[in-house]
């Protein structure tokens, strides 16, 4: 939890050039297939289109939220093949042809909910509820890297998913509380299970 | 004490209302508050115009199965209010909580045009003068006592919960009571209620709410239904599960940037950048064939091209040149505007033109005899609001009316502003509120659905307007920059006698820069001081900075007398026991006393804000200069906390707000602009830099107060504070980040 006070004079008000997109070519005539949540959908669209825009707007998938446009704030996270990625600055190109996983599909078809979101409900998390989705997809990924995560593994993991509720401190809790039911499943299930 | 007040009385708003009951389709009894026909004024009559077919505001109905429906006038933007307000009806009227269901004032006919406005005014309550404002067409002032359909102030629990909730549920039980005694025929007061059932223990009868309804709703109801004792709630003071939390964790919670419509297109917009300036050209031609694109609308002061995608549109945009005239305003620099700043509060103290907020004793006289006068001038920057959510809204007109889809903390304000915008009546306007993702003050300024409205004006099809974070950042509503001059009197034992304080520019609530503390001799005054940035409540509002400035100087005088700061302020606090009970509790929660680690500080602050005295107390740990935020212990009293885990959740998150703009929080303006962007050059609080936060409440039974502001105010100075106890620092201006703490003991120097 170290906060840089550093700052080097006369330099504080620098703007940083935002990443300028591509001109677009005109006409796309290309139709992109993606793999979300289990189901394939074929879209005529610029293949530089952010996957994020794709989701929302040409599949009406919305509980991934746009934040930043610019991988600051994570509330566009969604898992590419099970890693965790910005879906705000991922061209669909990318992710044509991989396994995309969105909040709506994080939860399994037995019981619902995934640990994660389980644990978010026990721990009451949310407030405005607008950057959770990002939090839970981050906190998903990392569980599954690492089952019983460190304070140091939940700050490094997380910190790039903005709350502006401040709800870090239910979140820590809440990925501590899940990691544990994800272990005790395991446990119960064997280690094969 | 002389409390000089530039605002007027509040008006006084006399009972026109009363409680009524009425059965609907299907059995179902619904029970509320309404305006008494034929005695509107001509202030509420605009509001309730078009309405006559509903005559009273719903906020509860029992259905033949048992079940309870609350309905909540107020936006849910993540502080639990749909369920807080539930609980407060429901515990009049001893539901079944799990029989519950919570609805928000949906867009229904019975709610059109502002019913809800005349269920509010039921209450035994000072009808807030912002609101006449409101319905004679000003802009409502959001930081006095709010409610109607406006969320904001930290109010829903304290107005709409007391008045009307409340209210509600305990005539409808009275009620419920009085059908039973009568079908059963005993003695109304030996019934009881639990759990939307009603016993007569004596004959061994129990029966549902709904089988009394329908006669319920025959009876009169009570004008003054007796409320519950404290010691009779059952569900106030628990904290159930927030109803609005599954939808939250499974993607499937609707924000206003979720709306979508048959036919919708997308818009994206780019506003002058100068705060005032305007369109001056643009070549449209330029984008017209690029993929998707279809209409290019001038706003005058902004652009705005419509596509087929948002992210055709956001192309488009970007590449579309465009030129804009800055009304001289480009003039403006940061450094410029606080040195504008200095120079009135210097004009106006020589001249003696400043404004009176406090004048007690004689402050000049105290300052004179003092044995030592302390002195500092503190400043503070704009911030920007920068909700999750961007600025978005969703607008289709069609058939002469406007229909909007967004998260508003004032669908009232929007509804009216928009119908000036496009000159239409009132009515044709009708606002589909959607849950906030994130508000803070942000939204309730209708700029977005405005320019929303102007859009779908131009079009046949519906738009969704959707701000870059880059828009969002330059063209918010801001808090106010400020600087804050002090001097404080001590007498020869180190006691504060006098305190003198002159800042620029007030905005509300107007008693922000007040202090709790026993000082004879008081004069707080201010000086305006204009810019051309746009002001905006921010969270907590003049709370924000005042805090900052008078729990830093407070300090200052501690550290001059040469006394630890808790106890300090215990002694000035001496005749203020709300005040003492709070300070305490984070005093002791926190281990005040008790020896820290090397490299590390402890700061403490207080400050009541909203009618909720709130403390808190910070460990910091400074070690070659980086700063690390360890915990904070926080204690609230806010006279009774209705839902415990939510009042803990709103001073996490008034906390972790503040402290964003207390370490980072700085929007600077630049040749007329605002200077940052986006979050790489205005951060955030982060996971790993977010301390620990612990929460103590203490229930006074004092009138209750507001949650969702007042954790905000005191964190900034007990930051501060506590770096000046680990390093010698102290910091007088904000954020934190400008300052090297690399640099060890600044303590002897800061004693004027």
């Amino acid at each position: 939890m170290l906060i840089s006070l550093r700052h080097s004079s006369g330099q504080r008000h620098v703007i940083r050039r935002l990443p300028h997109c591509e001109p677009l070519e005109y006409g796309y005539n290309t139709m992109i297939t993606v793999h979300i949540n289990g189901s394939s959908h074929s879209i005529d669209v610029d293949p530089k289109t952010p996957l994020l825009w794709v989701i929302r707007d040409y599949i009406g998938l919305t509980g991934t939220k746009f934040g930043c446009g610019i991988a600051q704030c994570g509330a566009c996270t969604v898992h590419l093949d099970g890693s965790p990625v910005r879906s705000c600055v991922l061209p669909v190109q990318v992710a044509a042809g991989k396994e995309i996983t969105t909040i709506e599909g994080l939860g399994n078809n037995h019981d619902g909910l995934h640990p994660v979101q389980q644990a978010w409900i026990e721990e009451q998390v949310p407030q405005c509820g607008y950057c959770q989705s990002g939090q839970i997809m981050a906190a998903a990924a990392l569980l599954k890297d690492k089952p019983l995560p460190t304070d140091a593994d939940i700050d490094s993991a997380m910190a790039g998913i903005i709350c502006r509720c401040g709800t870090y401190p239910r979140i820590r809790k809440g990925i501590k509380r899940a990691a544990h039911a994800i272990n005790a499943l395991e446990v119960e299930a064997g280690p094969d299970g | 004490m002389r409390w000089k007040s530039k605002r007027g009385p509040m008006g006084k708003w006399s009972r026109r209302a009363f409680i009524t009951s009425g059965i609907a389709a299907g059995g179902v009894v619904v029970f509320g508050v309404a305006i008494r026909r034929g005695n509107r004024t001509d202030k509420v009559r605009s509001l309730i115009a078009g309405a006559n077919d509903a005559l009273f505001d719903i906020w509860l109905k029992i259905s033949p199965d048992n079940s309870v429906t609350v309905i909540v006038p107020h936006a849910e933007m993540g502080q639990g209010v749909h369920t807080t307000l539930a609980m407060m009806l429901a515990d009049e009227l001893d539901a079944d909580w799990s029989k519950v269901s919570i609805l928000e004032a949906p867009s229904h006919k019975e709610f059109a045009n502002y019913a809800l406005a005349k269920g509010y005014a039921a209450g035994n309550v000072d009808f807030p003068a912002w609101l006449i404002d409101t319905v004679d067409g000003f802009f409502f002032r959001a930081t006095q006592v709010m409610g109607l359909q406006i969320t904001g102030g930290s109010t829903s629990v304290k107005t709409t919960g007391q008045f009307a909730m409340r209210v509600t549920g305990a005539a409808a039980r009275a009620v419920l009571l009085e059908a039973a005694a009568e079908k059963w025929q005993v003695p109304v007061n030996q019934l009881s209620t639990r759990d939307s059932m009603i016993s007569h223990h004596a004959s061994n009868l129990t029966a549902t709410f709904a089988s009394f309804a329908v006669a319920a709703a025959r009876i009169r109801l009570p004008a003054k239904p007796v409320l519950k004792r404290s010691d009779q709630l059952r569900i106030m003071g628990t904290s159930p599960p927030r109803t609005d939390i599954p939808a939250k964790v499974d993607g499937s919670a609707m924000f206003g940037i979720d709306a979508s419509l048959p036919g919708m297109k997308y818009a994206a917009i780019r506003a002058a950048p100068v705060f005032g300036g305007a369109v001056a050209s643009y070549d449209a031609a330029s984008v017209q064939d690029m993929p998707g694109v279809r209409k290019v609308i001038n706003l005058d002061d902004a652009v705005a091209v419509v596509a087929d995608g948002y992210w055709q549109a956001r192309q488009a945009l970007d590449r579309l040149h465009v030129e804009f005239d800055d009304a001289g305003n480009s003039r403006w620099e940061q450094s410029g505007i606080y040195r504008q700043f200095a120079d009135d509060l210097d004009k106006s103290a020589a001249a003696g033109s400043e404004e009176i907020d406090v004048e007690a004793g004689d402050a000049a006289t105290g300052l004179r005899d003092a044995s030592t006068v302390v002195t500092a001038e503190y400043r503070v920057p704009y911030l920007a609001h920068s909700p999750m959510e961007p600025m978005n809204c969703t607008a289709w007109v069609h058939d002469d009316q406007c229909e909007l889809w967004l998260g508003t903390q004032n669908p009232l304000g929007f509804a009216r502003d928009v119908s000036n915008a496009l000159d239409i009546d009132l009515e044709k306007v009708t606002v589909h509120n959607q849950y906030l993702g994130g508000g803070f003050g942000r939204r309730a300024f209708s700029d977005i659905a405005v320019q929303a409205a102007r859009v779908a004006a131009d079009v046949h099809y519906p738009v969704k307007l959707v701000w870059s974070r880059e828009e969002d950042t330059r063209h918010d509503h801001y808090r106010q920059a400020s600087i804050s001059r002090f001097r404080g009197g001590l007498d020869a034992s180190g006691n504060a006698v006098a305190w003198h304080n002159h800042y620029v520019n007030k905005h509300d609530p107007e008693e922000a820069p007040h202090i709790p503390y026993a000082i004879d001799n008081q004069r707080i005054v201010y000086t305006e001081s204009s810019t051309h940035v746009p002001w905006g409540f921010w969270r907590s509002v003049d709370h924000s900075l005042h805090a900052f400035f008078t729990e830093s100087f407070i300090d200052e005088m501690a550290v001059a007398a040469g006394r630890d700061p808790y106890e300090y302020r215990r002694e000035l606090l001496a005749d203020q026991p709300r005040f003492l009970a709070v300070l305490d509790l984070a005093a002791s929660k926190a281990g005040w006393g008790q020896p820290l680690a090397k490299n590390s500080g402890r700061g403490i602050s207080i400050h009541r804000s909203f009618g909720t005295i709130v403390a808190e107390v910070v460990d910091v740990e400074v070690i070659a200069g980086e700063l690390s935020v360890k915990r904070v212990v926080c204690a609230v009293d806010a006279g009774f906390a209705v839902h415990p885990d939510g009042m803990a959740a709103q001073m996490e998150s008034g906390i972790a707000y503040g402290m964003t703009a207390a370490l980072y929080g700085e929007i600077s303006i630049r040749h007329g602009a605002v200077a940052q962007s986006n979050f790489h050059d205005y951060p955030m609080l982060r996971m790993d830099k977010a301390p620990l936060v612990e929460t103590h409440i203490i229930n006074s039974g004092e009138a209750l107060g507001g949650a969702g502001e007042p954790g905000t105010p005191p964190i900034a100075p007990a930051l501060t504070n506590a770096i000046y106890d680990a390093t010698g620092l102290r910091i007088r201006e904000l954020p934190v980040r400008l300052h090297d703490l690399g640099q060890t003991d600044h303590r002897e120097s800061d004693i004027a």
